[in-house]
């Protein structure tokens, strides 16, 4: 036995699709960590591992299929491998596809890594006729071999014995070389002579290694030399030599002749361990290809794939996002009456305001989001996407773009943020760009909740066409339409890029498409997981901050004190009540005792008062309830006191009846059927009558207090109350910024109210519409969204709206979009060019639709 | 011949690569190498192409089959 409680540092390498994340996750559970390859974008993954009692730090490299001095991964990879010197490096090979997979083993033994393999999807091969003899190939290879089946777990045991065995240099086979044939091996033996001597090198890196390398012209190592050894010219001009001789030999780049004679070892290697028994040609995952790749098929499937992704967000995320709604909502209140209600704490409204207000608006969305990487998880697990990429590649060459420039463009109608970060999987940076600077034109789901809000409010829903059992309307073909847009000018964006900013060759399409899988649970879920945590971790950061200083910027500075003619208005208002219900009396039939309704009001005016005052557990608030309580009990004693209670009876009875009304009619849908509607106004009517004839005259007194006095004071203090937070905004840092920039928003359309929405707007998108809300004094919570619509079609033409939603599409990446894309591109200005050319754009093409469509009547009625 | 001449079901031998360097040595290590059989699994027309290498399923784009020869 070994000391106990060693640590050990362990590489995982592997081919893309071999299966290397599964057999990471298996090995560290939720013990991960991702985080940058220093000065890359390459994504570093850590985990930790436990096993009789040595402690692992297991590091999953990113997928190669070699180890050249190509690709940033690869280099990456291999820098790992050589500077770490990890302890054990477990290459994860495909078993079902051995022969390509243990192209990248054969540089890892050139390397003169401990190395264990692990062979996975073990069950696979054995499914397609391999007979694997494990220990044999892993003699032959110079590594112990562990057949693993990653995405059921097995195996994983036994590996971690491997790895812990050769961790502490029990049971390694012995080491193998890798051997190139006659003229090559004698070019390298004089290479090796002339290596002799550079301890320099030689220390770091295995000399036979080396001396490969320099054959096969590699770029790092030529740079190593250069730099480290006591003769670099000797060992140049000899390798200029050596390179030489096999080019005229063979009439091929040593490189090539390398790597075929890599193969060519790897195949005697296999055809010693490996019995192939069934010829299995056809297997399921080809079947399904003939159908999902077929000419004609192939684009129908894959538009009605996509098509079932979006409907399964939208209508499984409808509930979780309305539970999640109601919770932030709960949560206000409660963190609200902390404080008493009259307090002007600034502590409180950060608070609840800005804090919960922003970061909540945001993270209602996260059962859309987590939905849609969700379904993107599987389709991807599964392997179609690869095929999708494949279908997309011709359209997306023709714009300039790669295949692979499609999923961050799927994931961009989610949330920009980790379809940027998904464009790490394109290789040249010219693609990467390109993709990132135009993702944002994907109205992603905050842009969705304005184009809601703004159809809803312009655009009636309609039927444009009759299609028999299928109706065409205008709201669904409206939300298509933005889309669209977005879509297009996505599309001509990035052929723009490619003709001036990022011209050059695209890079020719070569994918792997790896055979079909079913995918797992746990696979899926964290797949999911991690591009989920980008966006809550864009809300928590980002967002937040964003939220305080928009919060700050909307509410200061103060408006001094209240407005005298606000403090008029309300007086009359209370005035008008009072008189109103005065002039109930005559109809209760109590004309002598209208002094008694006038004092009943006054006590009403004085409760609410209060209760604007004070919440319900407050000691003001018990106060004044109880002084109400018998106040009232005093006058209902007195004469006047029955046909009083009869009108309170009434008052309360006839909104309820209505409530009841309204609330059936909402649970019918959005398109209710006449004859529903007609029954439930029916019932309301028939009740409202048997109401009426228990007692006519409280009952006409009650319709007049409810439908006149009441409804008018309410109106009036509503009002008064959304008038003041209208003018709060006008005056804060973005009311004035927003009259300020109008002159240049008007050519738009636009005016100063959806400016200052606009600036709002930019830090998240999500607050764009709870900012038209407060502008337009309709307050900005849910209840009052259609009130917010009427007013808007009050102000604005179907035009502007449409001009906004334009608008919105185009400009406005948010914050987060702008900050990721920074980090991603490696420079700030790309973000700054993405920021500005957007903006720009926004503002030359709305300009544009809203002249030519003023000029042209369209919209405008 | 290049690749794109071949119709599909038509098995291969890979000749060389007009590609550079760094092109080619990724192809390699995919098992693009001189002397492989190439299975060709789809090849229409316009769009990328599907072959079979050495056990792998690869999707080539319209330009790379015209960049690789076969015989």
């Amino acid at each position: 036995m070994g000391p106990v409680d060693e640590n050990l540092t362990i590489a995982l390498a592997g081919n893309p699709n071999s299966g290397k994340t599964t057999i990471f996750n298996n090995l560290t559970g939720a013990r991960q960590h991702v985080g940058n390859y220093p000065g890359v974008t390459v994504e570093k993954k850590e985990g930790l591992c436990r096993h009789r009692g040595v402690r692992m730090r297991v590091v999953d490299l990113p997928g190669t299929y070699s180890l050249t001095a190509f690709s940033i991964e690869e280099i990456v990879a291999r820098d790992f491998l050589i500077e770490e010197k990890p302890d054990v490096v477990v290459d994860v090979v495909d078993a079902s596809n051995l022969e390509r997979n243990l192209y990248l083993a054969t540089q890892l033994i050139e390397l003169r890594v401990p190395l264990v393999m692990a062979l996975n999807m073990s069950d696979m091969a054995a499914q397609r006729g391999f007979a694997i003899d494990g220990r044999r190939l892993g003699e032959l290879l110079g590594a112990r071999l562990v057949p693993t089946v990653g995405h059921k777990g097995k195996g994983t045991a036994e590996l971690l014995d491997a790895i812990v065995g050769l961790g502490r240099g029990q049971g390694a086979p012995p080491p193998v070389e890798v051997t190139y044939g006659r003229e090559i091996e004698e070019e390298v033996a004089k290479l090796l002579r002339l290596l002799d001597g550079e301890d320099e090198l030689t220390r770091h890196y295995p000399p036979r290694w080396v001396a490969v390398k320099l054959l096969e012209d590699d770029k790092l190592v030529r740079q190593r030399v250069e730099r480290a050894a006591r003769e670099p010219q000797r060992l140049l001009e000899a390798t200029a030599a050596s390179r030489l001789h096999p080019t005229t030999v063979f009439g091929d780049q040593p490189e090539i002749v390398l790597a075929d004679r890599r193969y060519g070892f790897i195949s005697g290697a296999c055809q010693e361990a490996v019995v192939h028994t069934v010829e299995a040609r056809h297997t399921a995952s080809d079947r399904i290809d003939e159908f999902v790749l077929h000419r004609a098929l192939g684009l129908p499937v894959f538009l009605l794939l996509t098509y079932l992704t979006f409907q399964f967000t939208f209508t499984l995320g409808e509930a979780p996002t309305g539970w999640i709604e109601g919770f932030f909502g709960w949560l206000s209140r409660v963190v609200a009456e902390l404080w008493p209600k009259a307090s002007q704490s600034m502590i409180r409204a950060l608070l609840v305001d800005g804090i919960l207000g922003g970061v909540g608006g945001v993270l209602t969305f996260v059962p859309y989001i987590m939905l849609l990487f969700l379904a993107i998880a599987a389709l991807e697990d599964s392997g179609y996407m690869a095929r999708a990429a494949f279908l997309m590649d011709r359209l997306m060459h023709k714009i300039g773009l790669h295949g692979k420039s499609f999923i961050p463009m799927l994931l961009g109608f989610g949330c920009s943020v980790p379809a940027i970060m998904a464009t790490r999987t394109l290789d040249t940076r010219r693609d990467r760009l390109t993709t990132m600077l135009v993702v944002p034109l994907m109205s992603c789901s905050a842009r969705l909740i304005i184009y809601t809000v703004i159809i809803g409010a312009f655009f009636h829903n309609r039927v444009l066409a009759d299609l028999g059992p299928v109706k065409l309307r205008l709201q669904p073909a409206m939300f298509f339409l933005i889309y669209l847009v977005g879509v297009a000018l996505a599309v001509a964006g990035a052929k723009v890029l490619r003709a001036t900013v990022l011209r050059g060759e695209t890079t020719p399409l070569v994918m792997e498409l790896p055979p079909y899988r079913l995918p797992t649970l746990r696979g899926l879920l964290i797949h999911m997981w991690e591009r989920a945590w980008l966006y809550i971790r864009k809300a928590g950061t980002v967002i937040l901050a964003f939220s305080v200083v928009l919060w700050a910027l909307t509410s200061y500075p103060r408006r001094p004190g209240p407005d005298p003619s606000d403090t008029d208005r309300r007086a009359r208002a209370e005035a008008a009540y009072v008189e109103g219900m005065r002039q109930l009396a005559e109809p209760l039939g109590i004309p002598a005792h209208a002094d008694a309704l006038e004092q009943a009001a006054r006590l009403e005016l004085a409760y609410t008062r209060a209760s604007e005052r004070f919440y319900p557990h407050e000691q003001g608030h018990i106060e004044a309830r109880r002084s109400y309580r018998d106040a009232m009990e005093a006058i209902l004693q007195g004469p006047a006191g029955g046909a009083m209670r009869q009108l309170t009876t009434f008052r309360g009875a006839i909104p309820d009846i209505r409530r009841e009304h309204d609330d059936a009619l909402a649970r019918l849908g959005p398109t209710p059927a006449v004859h529903d509607r007609l029954l439930l106004a029916h019932q309301r009517d028939e009740r409202l009558a048997k109401l009426q004839a228990l007692d006519p005259a409280a009952y006409a007194a009650a319709l007049a207090c409810v439908d006149r006095v009441e409804a008018a004071c309410d109106a009036e203090f509503r009002a008064l109350t959304n008038e003041r937070a209208a003018a709060d905004l006008a005056y804060s840092v973005v009311g004035r910024v927003g009259r300020a920039i109008e002159p240049a928003l008007r050519p738009l359309g636009f005016d100063w109210k959806i400016g200052t929405a606009l600036i709002g707007a930019f830090g998240a998108k999500e607050v764009f519409v709870a900012q038209m809300g407060i502008v337009y004094a309709v307050g900005a919570d849910e209840e009052h969204t259609e009130a917010l619509r009427e007013r808007l079609r009050a102000d604005y033409t179907p035009l502007v709206g449409f001009c906004i939603m334009l608008f919105c599409l185009i400009s406005m990446p948010c914050i987060a979009t702008i900050a990721v894309t920074a980090r991603e591109s490696g420079h700030w200005g790309w973000a700054a060019f993405q920021l500005g050319g957007l903006t720009t754009l926004a503002y030359l093409l709305t300009l544009i639709v809203y002249q030519l469509g003023s000029l042209l009547g369209i919209g405008v009625g | 011949m290049t690749l794109s001449e071949v119709p599909e079901g038509g098995l291969v031998q890979l000749v060389g690569i007009d590609a550079g360097r760094g092109l080619s040595a990724r192809l390699a290590a995919m098992g693009l190498v001189p002397g492989v059989a190439v299975l060709v699994v789809k090849n229409g027309g316009a769009g990328p192409a599907v072959v079979e290498v050495k056990g792998t399923r690869l999707a080539l784009g319209r330009g790379m089959v015209h960049k690789m020869l076969v015989r």
